[in-house]
């Protein structure tokens, strides 16, 4: 990547999504601070809405294209905004689906179009911004070598599963960009949050269901069946050998957390590992202390063992 | 093909002792099973075909066909299958009894994934479906709205 490459990342549009104001702000939190500890500028978009989510995408999947692209159009229409950076997984998702949508299917142009100008804002155009995950605006904006060089508390000695969830690679066709070979990432086999925590000192392991259902979606109304998936993602990372599952989506954070705990409660099964967003882990890395990356605000207590590791 | 009890017993046993491959070999004839299971239950007949060499992957994809959200399951299948690779083709490494039991714990995430899914068929459905390419031909989710 060009150094000039690198600067189109360094300002980008932020899109929180409504997860990151509530369940997920300890990711919100860390996420902002791992940006400022980089030098990174992020211009939350203005006025923002809910991306559609699962509940209006299986209402009506053209409202949640709709949804989606009002973000898109804020961010390059009203704000001259050329990247937006969404940290959650469904967001993340959902703005890249619209995406693909208006580029391939008349229709959902037609019902974008419909709803912008009913709205009174400009229809957004495919291609208008560039949607990247928070994942990709730090290996694009800072690379391994540049966070290397700015590490302060190595996370040597922390053994990290990578857990990538379902949303962020599937379906493929709407992450052009992905599998693109070397330097790309991969759908079938992520990397990007190994290769960040891996400049960060950590080490991680061989984890086969980086990208496995957790049953988030039914967290709810089957909770049974999340807590089994959920218990077997936690029980496989402690068998990799992992100390840590590191997250990079709200969603499968606070499944994990909740689901670890839900576990122990109805099947009687305590598996002893800790649940962390890679932006706490990159942010104590940087020398931020735990409160300044929301860890205090996590389910899951993981304060004991970040001393232990030298990061409390 | 096994029962889904069946299947859950050999799941939860220890991984026992003795041929590593042999004990691949019966993981991955479990992963089929399981698969076998959705295919027959959504009317289907369960192809004898390989795909790179695995029908575990010929009948991930049988069950994938007309329902994307099953792709779910797609990478878990392709673990399974190259944990088995790894035993076989590594035969008398070190790593051996903890690549079985980590393909177990695979195994064990594809039965607990189908099993849920024939429950609830919209497991797996939020992060893999690209519905509005199917609602073209899918009259259910095409809605009012969009007159």
């Amino acid at each position: 990547m060009t150094i000039k490459d690198k600067e189109k990342y360094k300002k980008v549009a932020y899109y929180p999504g409504c997860a990151l104001e509530g369940t997920g702000h300890a990711y919100n939190r860390s996420t902002k601070a791992v940006g400022k500890a980089l030098g990174l500028d992020l211009v939350e978009v203005k006025n923002w809405n809910c991306c559609g989510a699962m509940e209006v995408k299986n209402l009506d999947p053209k409202i949640q294209t709709y949804l989606s692209s009002r973000v898109m159009s804020t961010a390059a229409n009203e704000m001259n905004m050329d990247v937006v950076m969404a940290p959650c997984n469904g967001c993340y998702h959902n703005l890249k689906k619209a995406e693909y949508d208006l580029a391939n299917d008349q229709s959902s142009a037609e019902v974008v179009d419909k709803l912008s100008r009913k709205a009174g804002h400009k229809t957004y155009q495919p291609g208008q911004v560039e949607t990247i995950h928070a994942l990709d605006w730090i290996k694009d904006a800072i690379g391994e070598d540049g966070l290397k060089a700015r590490v302060k508390n190595s996370l040597a000695g922390i053994k990290i599963a990578n857990y990538y969830g379902c949303m962020y690679t599937r379906p493929r066709h709407i992450f052009p960009e992905k599998d693109q070979g070397p330097g790309s990432e991969s759908t079938s086999k992520p990397h990007f949050m190994d290769d960040l925590l891996a400049a960060a000192g950590a080490e991680n392991v061989e984890f086969p269901l980086k990208t496995a259902c957790c049953g988030g979606a039914h967290t709810l109304s089957d909770s049974d069946t999340s807590t089994k998936l959920v218990l077997n993602i936690l029980k496989t990372a402690k068998l990799a050998g992992a100390d840590v599952i590191a997250t990079e989506c709200p969603t499968c954070h606070s499944g994990l957390e909740m689901h670890q705990i839900r576990a122990e409660k109805r099947l009687g099964e305590k598996v002893d590992i800790k649940i962390l967003y890679f932006t706490q882990l990159l942010g104590m890395a940087l020398g931020l202390k735990p409160r300044k990356v929301g860890v205090h605000e996590n389910v899951s207590d993981s304060i004991r063992f970040l001393k232990e590791k030298g990061l409390g | 093909m096994r029962s889904l009890a069946d299947i859950e017993r050999i799941l939860d046993a220890p991984i026992p002792g003795g041929d590593g491959g042999a004990i691949a070999a019966t993981l991955l004839s479990v992963g089929e099973d399981v698969l076998e299971h959705w295919v027959t239950a959504h009317g289907g007949t369960p192809t004898k075909e390989e795909r790179e060499g695995f029908r575990l992957l010929a009948l991930h994809r049988q069950g994938a066909k007309d329902d994307p959200s099953f792709n779910a399951c797609r990478e878990t299948c392709r673990e399974l299958a190259y944990h088995y690779n790894l035993v076989t083709m590594d035969a008398g490494s070190a790593d051996t009894t903890n690549r079985l039991q980590m393909m177990q714990m695979v195994c064990r995430h594809l039965h607990l994934f189908v099993s849920g899914k024939l429950q609830v068929a919209g497991l797996g459905d939020f992060c893999c479906s690209a519905r509005p390419i199917r609602a073209e031909s899918d009259p259910a989710i095409t809605t009012s709205k969009e007159a």
